[in-house]
């Protein structure tokens, strides 16, 4: 059974904007799935219209097979959201918002306050129950909307732009914890702008723009269509000027770093090869931009043509 | 619909909603308790000594139902109005519309939370009453009854008001230009058996007068108005707001887009 099935979905605003033009999505259980695409680009409205917080124009969502229109209450109870904006009581104290969200879920006394300490405890947020939203950090903000999404345990787990704005360590341990949840079987689509991100955790990915999927396809599958990659060499001595090489651009940047693009008729033994021929010594190698984030912009700018 | 779900849901919305009336007392039960105690030594005990006997009691016991009825209307109303608005303004509202209990549910627990402050605050001015004048209850049942009624009334008035609002001001708007004027002309303070034939039948068409006379007659057990009109104008009330709440949230109205 699939998790999430979304069928010609359409969406137009009030002022015209058609934010959804029927995009189609299949995600099946057990995924880790990345939807991505540019600001503006219809994300932020789909998982409004999956969470019941937009009204669709036109289509289809079932979630776990059941209709978001027909069979709204079992559709929600399959469901978690994590907003990208933070939605939080601010108010409220960090116990009493995973509490009350349980109740909202059906989840009442006792069974509601052991859900309450094991997920506030899972994402270190168990000594600050007693304490206000509102003097929470941004990350630990962002770790108690999670704690508050994942209260009723949901077979779907959406979220929007999760580590937006949280520090590198935080961002790592919750990456982590995704992954933890989605091995023990909790369905996830995630949203963000950190690509890294999405190609290190997710096995699928749809890129959208402009309320269109121009992608859909396992990642490996999306990665494999990158035939041009852009590597920037450390080297020991500082060149003069960019060595030519057979089958690659090259350029010399201004800290003194060589950058070598590399098309699909070459590989990297054929360019140490020649780097060795010409007496230049490679002390470290990096890629420009990650690989997803190249094939990201590639598609965006030429609308789902690939190289 | 799931039954058991929405009784834990309706449930957790009132305990928030008492939470939330507790947290912050200084701004949702002092305050008309101190509004209160000062009408009672303003307009009972210092006007209310030559204005004299008003159908048969004096002044300080007349206006006593009326003022504890308004304090009832006031903070119902209130109490919905800023919680909903807020949750709405500050989005947490999606903690409940993303949750699978259903829009009816989202209302009783509003609704209900909006009630609850109304009778605490009904109960803390009735109390101070007490230290000005002598209440004997006439009609039990009709008291509780009409201000149960009259603060279900109110609270869901103070619901609709608060999904059409989009800024702060909004949700003062009918406090200050709809609910004061009619509270203050709907009998709190005089019979409207003094006033001229006219203005007795521009009366009638206030309902908040059927509310105050009817909890008068409650307490006091004297009324300008039938009892049975009173129960009839405020059934058809909860009756045609709860249908208006419903709409609003299933169209989603104000909050969703």
């Amino acid at each position: 059974m699939s998790a999430l099935s979304i069928k010609n979905l359409t969406k137009t605003y009030s002022n015209g904007n058609q934010a959804l033009k029927g995009i189609n999505l299949t995600v099946e259980t057990g995924d880790f799935y990345a939807l991505l695409g540019p600001n503006g680009a219809g994300k932020t409205t789909a998982i409004g219209i999956i969470s019941s917080l937009v009204n669709k124009s036109g289509g289809e969502v079932e979630i776990f097979g059941h209709n978001l229109d027909t069979e709204q209450e079992a559709a929600k109870a399959c469901l978690g959201i994590v907003p990208q904006e933070i939605n939080l009581n601010l108010w409220e104290t960090v116990g009493n918002i995973v509490f009350n969200q349980a109740g909202y879920y059906g989840i009442g006394g006792k069974r509601a306050r052991e859900r309450v300490e094991k997920y506030l405890r899972e994402l270190r947020l168990w000594d600050r129950r007693n304490d206000t939203a509102r003097s929470l950090s941004g990350g630990m903000k962002r770790r108690l909307m999670i704690a508050r999404a994942l209260v009723h345990e949901p077979k779907l787990l959406i979220l929007d732009e999760p580590t937006a704005g949280v520090d590198i360590e935080i961002r790592r341990s919750m990456w982590d914890y995704l992954q933890k949840i989605n091995e023990a079987g909790t369905t996830i689509i995630l949203t963000t702008h950190y690509l890294e991100e999405a190609e290190s955790l997710c096995r699928h990915i749809a890129i959208i723009d402009e309320g269109t999927i121009i992608e859909d396809a396992r990642m490996s599958e999306v990665l494999r269509k990158l035939q041009r990659e852009v590597f920037v060499l450390s080297l020991s001595d500082e060149l003069a000027q960019a060595p030519e090489l057979r089958g690659f651009k090259t350029r010399l940047r201004n800290d003194g770093e060589l950058e070598v693009e590399k098309g699909p008729e070459t590989d990297l033994n054929d360019l140490f090869g020649q780097l060795d021929d010409c007496g230049i010594h490679v002390v470290s190698l990096r890629n420009k931009a990650n690989r997803l984030e190249e094939m990201f912009m590639h598609l965006v700018e030429n609308k789902g043509t690939s190289t | 619909m799931n039954l058991a779900l929405n009784l834990v849901a309706v449930k957790t919305i009132i305990r928030k909603e008492m939470v939330r009336v507790l947290r912050i007392w200084i701004q949702t039960i002092v305050p008309p308790a101190i509004t209160m105690t000062l009408y009672f030594i303003i307009f009972g005990n210092l006007i209310g000594r030559r204005i004299g006997v008003m159908d048969g009691f004096d002044y300080m016991q007349y206006i006593a139902p009326g003022l504890i009825m308004m304090s009832v209307i006031t903070n119902s109303y209130g109490n919905v109005v800023s919680s909903f608005f807020g949750a709405k303004f500050g989005r947490h509202l999606e903690e409940m519309l993303v949750a699978p209990m259903s829009y009816a549910t989202i209302i009783i627990g509003h609704v209900a939370g909006g009630v609850l402050r109304g009778l605490l605050v009904g109960m803390l001015v009735t109390i101070i009453a007490l230290f000005f004048t002598n209440l004997q209850v006439a009609h039990p049942f009709i008291m509780i009854s009409i201000v149960l009624l009259s603060s279900i009334v109110f609270a869901l008035a103070g619901f609709i008001n608060a999904v059409f609002a989009k800024k702060f001001d909004d949700i003062s708007i009918v406090p200050t230009f709809v609910l004061t004027p009619l509270t203050y002309l709907g009998g709190v303070f005089y019979s409207i058996s003094m006033l001229p034939e006219f203005w007795q039948n521009v009366s009638k068409a206030n309902p908040i007068l059927y509310m105050v006379n009817a909890f008068r007659y409650g307490v006091l057990g004297s009324s300008d108005i039938g009892i049975g009109y009173a129960y009839t104008i405020l059934i058809a009330f909860v009756v045609l707001l709860f249908s208006g709440c419903m709409f609003l949230m299933q169209r989603g109205i104000g909050i969703r887009e």
